[in-house]
């Protein structure tokens, strides 16, 4: 699960849903590889999401995002211009380091047309003009990010096959069953590559996990914004919680999963997942209040499992609002165990999608 | 000069000296004074005009174009292949690029900018023109994408009375197209009425699928960049700055804002010759007082101090009046006829007055200098005066028995010509004007051996009444005083004349060229775009009545970025089908392969075009065109070429026509047949096309004329109110002077009525004298506007027609109110005893 999105992406979701015929989300289905890899633009929103932890040769650590959302508009399809945003791409790459305690982003959108967007079906291939992230014939994903700061060109080689996530792949996210997404994850990346911070180039290595998620009915209107983590543990398991808060306070909805191992999965449904703050940070830039350190707990098989999660540093905020992506915090963060990325979404204004 | 005691000491009698003058007049120091605050405030009002209109334009321009550093632009409204966006996108030192689709729109009857464009990447490139919907939760209407959103700026959302969320239909390429207002431009620039769609919509429902307009450009290295796209661009594409931009808009109007400074100048230089006149007057008043001062000891610089001092007051109050004045003057003439005082050079753009500290500084020194100027000259010739002499002598201090030097007049009108003949700089006739300051300097300073010449067979003359022949001697044997009342008249008289001259030339030439241009029964005209297509002209062809209808197509064509575009008009054309083109050259023998094109004169004027040239103009890629000749038009400043109908459509392929010109059959009725050819229209064009006789045109242009010529009007009516004054202020002064001269005729036997019968003729002749030296100084200064001036600022001929009305009504004028100003001041100096005005002084 996954993904921060509102600007544009908001505005392209609420007008005329009418209008357009989205395919509805319905549980009862197989994913299909590596055709479910590539695009579905038939639905409103689709999003590839690469997060992970990278070290230097020289050992340091380093967290890194790298983003590619689709989004269906509802535009007229019989417009003959070449103009028309039948498709919209969007972007969004970020690199965590916590030797300046900065977050260094870059974003990227544009509509299809022109050779200038592209979110292929078939197989995972997406990419805005210069940025873009595909899946080769031998299975190795690939990213290539050049943003004013920094640029990544990293290369991510499954361990384990993808995990669907819900009921084989199909998640709800609130209390009417249409408010769901299709949802799998890759955990256990493992990456290679090359990490440019000004201009300084640094090949590095690491782990990271790929969102793969597409809807067209995400967030119930009484939903204010997310919680969301993925961990990977060093024992090869894996695990994905997420919880939907309800504006006003209190969760409207809740899941995830674990991987254990030996491939045997474990759904959580909406009891038997629970995030408890356990410290906060306050954005100077924005005013937002985030929980940045939680504790999360589990129940699997009748007990109570919990991992408390520690930001690599507290100040992993992103204000994407000038590439049509909403204010959020993305961050790296440690586990006993384990390592991996929080998402918390909605603090600094409800989402809408 | 050791000897002399120094100025200081003198202080205590210049004091007495300034002060007792002022005391005893002060309706001369407060005309004088009024005489500069007039030319400060028109100068200083006419440049704030100028000034905070083409800063309102230039808003404007900026606000449409989102101030983006860099632009690909499209030569003409045809657009550019939308295939040239990702070649530009992906060129070397480009970072972002914004495609837009630009259309002339309306919203009932008001006018906007329409831009599609893709919101994502303008929201990168040129952020002002980015929308941001309303926000809040309750909010479900907003899609960006949407085909039927629509952003208003401020400005425009006003004009048209609209609110977020209304639904309006707009109106551009010929198409109404429904929409929906669903946000602001909060960031456009204030002036500016735009609105912005999705490009995609703006293709697809003003039909233009396939073009774009324009491609905005945000750089990462601008030097790349520009070689890069220059490889790159086709040739109906220019790479265009924002620079350049604001250059193309001021150079349209920056001829006509120089010529209006320029006239506001000339109301500042009529000051300075009434302060010269006023000045000289109170100093040959005063020859006797300060000539008693210098035999106490008063050093000569003292005198010229006292009087320099009361020049440098009148000065600073009339600068400083005069500032204020013009402020207030020009925020009404904003307030009142917008920034283009009526000329339509910034149409649609409403301007708010900026207050330029240079400009006020600048025309306060102008002031200042013309009144210590007019002060200095005066003080020189008495401080020159022997005390001696000037002590017994209180009159003319010039022998009328020696002759007046011609010379120096001469010189300066021969250099004066000659800088006339020199060429335009920088698109502006500087050498024009110069040519003209020294004409004018020339006419003056001949206005003495001219009044001389022109008085001494008169005064030789024997016999005539008394009064005359006082009269006539007097101004004979006082040569200074006359030449000193005659300067301020002829300087005015000759500038009102000029330019009088030029206007009516100018307007004679328009009325004459309407006459041959609309020659046609009937003119269609298709507005917003909208446009002929073939079928509708055949149906309009086929209306009962017409005989034959000309259609034809105009469009603006860039061809240069810094230059304001040129008019593109194809018309039936070959073989001289088109008897309304009034040609001023033609080529004498054209090539058979030429493609011929005719040139308006001020775009021959402008580019160069002559004819038999071939030139390359940007119309489907780069088409060689030969010229075949050159026509007369006022209409088009810019420059228009004219094309054959037939071959633009073979370049083109545009079937498009948006202007129809109708020759009808004799007996038919013109409105009748109008309404007729309307009613044949398609139902979506009907409103769209409006219908026209030639002489409501004809009346509309002449109308439009006179509107841009009334500010002209205005200034030459207060330089000539200005001069007026001037003439009676000399006159009275001169007359108050005499007080004892009047008195002793008086004792001679002279009636008080032949003393204002005297007094009227002498009246009369100096105001007749300065009406036809500035008659005659004002035609040679005519012909230096209207055979320098004009072209060189407007790029147009024509030839002079003389206003003999206005010629005899000014002579009249001025010999009328000079003679009567006379009588009257001498009612006044010839109301006491003759008794004691004799006494009084001896």
């Amino acid at each position: 699960m996954r993904n921060a999105l509102s600007g544009w992406l908001a505005l392209v979701a609420v007008a005329a849903p009418a209008a357009v015929p989205y395919p509805v989300v319905r549980p009862g289905i197989t994913l299909a590889f590596p055709a479910d890899h590539g695009a579905h633009p038939g639905f409103r929103t689709e999003w590839w999401y690469v997060t992970g932890w990278l070290r230097t040769a020289a050992g340091e650590d380093l967290g890194f995002q790298v983003t590619f959302f689709r989004t269906r508009p509802p535009v007229d399809a019989a417009n003959p211009s070449r103009f028309t945003a039948r498709q919209v791409v969007f972007a969004h790459a970020a690199l965590s380091d916590p030797a300046t305690g900065r977050l260094l982003h870059g974003e990227r959108a544009a509509r299809v047309g022109f050779g200038l967007a592209r979110a292929r079906t078939g197989d995972a291939d997406i990419g805005i003009r210069d940025w873009r992230l595909r899946r080769t014939p031998d299975n190795r994903w690939t990213t290539q990010i050049f943003a004013n700061d920094f640029a990544l060109a990293l290369d991510f080689r499954p361990t384990q096959p993808p995990m669907p996530q819900g009921l084989a792949g199909y998640s709800r996210k609130g209390p009417r069953p249409e408010q769901a997404s299709y949802y799998y994850s890759i955990p256990h990346l493992r990456v290679a590559g090359r990490v440019r911070r000004g201009d300084r180039i640094v090949p590095v290595t690491g782990e990271a996990w790929l969102d793969r998620e597409w809807s067209s009915d995400y967030l119930a209107p009484q939903a204010e914004g997310w919680d969301w983590t993925g961990l990977n543990f060093d024992d090869g398991s894996a695990l994905m919680a997420f919880r939907i808060r309800r504006k006003g306070g209190g969760t409207l909805w809740a899941g995830g999963a674990l991987r254990r191992p030996d491939g045997i999965t474990t759904p959580l449904g909406p009891r038997d997942v629970a995030f408890r703050p356990l410290a906060t940070w306050r954005s100077g830039a924005t005013g937002a209040v985030y929980p940045v350190s939680q504790e999360v707990s589990i129940r699997v098989d009748g007990r109570i499992a919990r991992w408390r999660l520690t930001p690599m540093f507290a100040a992993q905020e992103l204000d994407a609002r000038r590439g049509g992506l909403p204010v959020y915090w993305e961050g790296a963060v440690r586990t006993p165990g384990g390592r991996g990325y929080l998402e918390l979404t909605g603090y600094n204004q409800a989402l809408r999608m | 000069m050791a000897a002399e005691p120094g100025l200081l000491s003198g202080r205590l009698a210049l004091g007495w000296l300034i002060g007792g003058e002022w005391r005893f007049h002060p309706a001369r120091f407060l005309t004088t004074a009024i005489a500069i605050a007039v030319g400060v405030a028109l100068g200083f009002a006419v440049h704030l005009v100028n000034g905070s209109a083409l800063a309102s334009f230039d808003g404007a321009v900026r606000g449409v174009n989102g101030a983006a550093e860099l632009s690909v632009t499209a030569t003409s409204p045809l657009g550019i292949d939308e295939r040239l966006y990702p070649q530009v996108l992906q060129g070397a030192g480009v970072a972002d690029a914004s495609p837009v689709v630009r259309l002339d729109a309306r919203i009932g009857g008001n006018r906007l900018t329409l831009l599609g464009l893709d919101v994502i990447r303008a929201a990168a490139v040129t952020p002002s023109l980015v929308g941001i919907p309303p926000q809040g939760p309750a909010s479900s209407s907003d899609g960006v994408f949407d085909e039927s959103s629509l952003f208003l700026s401020r400005t425009a959302l006003e004009r048209s009375r609209l609110a977020i969320g209304d639904r309006v239909t707009v109106t551009a390429n010929g198409r109404n197209v429904p929409l929906r207002v669903v946000g602001t431009l909060p960031a456009a620039e204030a002036d500016a009425a735009i609105g912005v769609i999705d490009i995609a919509a703006a293709q697809w429902r003003f039909e233009r699928i396939g073009r774009i307009d324009r491609i905005d450009l945000s750089l990462s290295n601008r030097r790349t960049a520009e070689e890069a796209l220059a490889q790159l661009l086709p040739a109906d594409a220019i790479l265009s700055t924002a620079q350049a931009r604001g250059a193309q808009g001021s150079a349209l109007s920056r001829a006509y804002r120089v010529n209006l400074d320029m006239l506001a100048l000339v109301a500042l230089l009529t000051g300075g010759f009434l302060v010269y006149s006023a000045q000289s007057l109170s100093v040959a008043r005063r020859q006797r007082a300060f000539a008693l001062l210098r035999t106490l000891g008063m050093p000569r610089r003292a005198v010229v101090a006292a009087v320099v001092v009361e020049g440098v007051v009148i000065g600073i109050v009339g600068g400083a009046t005069g500032l204020a004045a013009g402020y207030g003057l020009a925020w009404s003439a904003l307030h009142w006829f917008g920034g283009d005082l009526g000329a339509g050079y910034f149409g649609g753009t409403a301007a708010r007055i900026v207050f330029q500290p240079a400009a006020a500084a600048g025309f306060f020194a102008l002031g200042l200098i013309a009144a210590v100027l007019g002060s200095a000259v005066p003080a020189r010739a008495a401080a020159r005066a022997a005390p001696a002499a000037a002590l017994k002598n209180a009159g003319d201090v010039l022998d009328p028995r020696r002759a007046v030097a011609w010379w120096p007049a001469a010189v300066l009108l021969a250099a004066g010509g000659g800088a006339a003949l020199l060429p335009a700089t920088g698109g502006l006739p500087l050498f024009g004007f110069l040519g003209m300051a020294l004409m004018l300097a020339g006419g003056v300073a001949g206005v003495p051996w001219f009044a001389r010449s022109l008085l001494a067979p008169l005064a030789r003359r024997r016999g005539g009444s008394v009064p005359a022949m006082l009269a006539i001697r007097h101004l004979h044997g006082a040569p200074g005083e006359a030449a000193t009342a005659l300067c301020g008249i002829v300087a005015s008289t000759a500038l009102m004349i000029a330019m009088a001259t030029m206007v009516t030339s100018f307007r004679g030439a328009v009325d004459t060229w309407l006459g041959q241009v609309l020659g046609a029964d009937l003119y269609l005209r298709a507005n917003a775009g909208a446009s002929f297509d073939p079928a509708t002209r055949a149906h309009l062809a086929a209306t009962p009545g017409v005989d034959r209808l000309a259609f034809s197509r105009q469009l603006p064509l860039t061809i240069a970025a810094d230059r304001p575009p040129i008019s593109l008009i194809a018309r039936p054309e070959r073989g001289g089908r088109d008897p309304l083109l009034v040609l001023v050259e033609r080529t004498s023998s054209l090539p058979a392969s030429a493609l011929p094109v005719w040139v308006s004169e001020p775009a021959q004027r402008l580019y160069g075009w002559d004819p038999g040239e071939t030139i390359i103009l940007p119309i489907a890629g780069r088409t060689r065109f030969t010229v075949a000749g050159v026509w007369r038009d006022y209409g088009r400043q810019a420059g228009a070429v004219l094309v054959d109908e037939a071959d633009y459509q073979r370049l083109t392929g545009d079937t498009g026509r948006d202007e129809v010109s109708a020759t009808l059959q004799p007996g038919s009725d013109a409105t009748a047949v109008g309404k007729a050819m309307t009613a044949r229209l398609p139902g979506a064009l009907r409103g769209q096309v409006d219908v026209t006789q030639p002489a409501v045109l004809r009346r509309l242009a002449l109308t439009l004329f006179d509107r841009s010529f009334a500010v002209t009007y205005l200034l030459e009516a207060v330089a000539i109110l200005v001069g007026l004054a001037g003439v009676a202020a000399t006159m009275s002064a001169q007359t108050i002077a005499r007080e004892r001269e009047f008195g002793m005729l008086r004792h001679l036997g002279l009636t008080r009525g032949q003393l204002g019968a005297m007094l009227a003729t002498e009246g009369a002749v100096v105001g007749l004298t300065g009406a036809l030296a500035g008659i005659g100084l004002g035609l040679v200064l005519a012909q230096v506007l209207i055979h320098v001036i004009n072209p060189q600022s407007f790029n147009w001929t024509m030839t002079t027609r003389v206003p003999l009305g206005t010629l005899f009504g000014v002579a009249a004028a001025l010999t009328g109110a000079s003679a009567a100003t006379a009588v009257l001041a001498g009612r006044r100096a010839t109301a006491t005893g003759a008794v004691q005005s004799v006494r009084e002084d001896w």
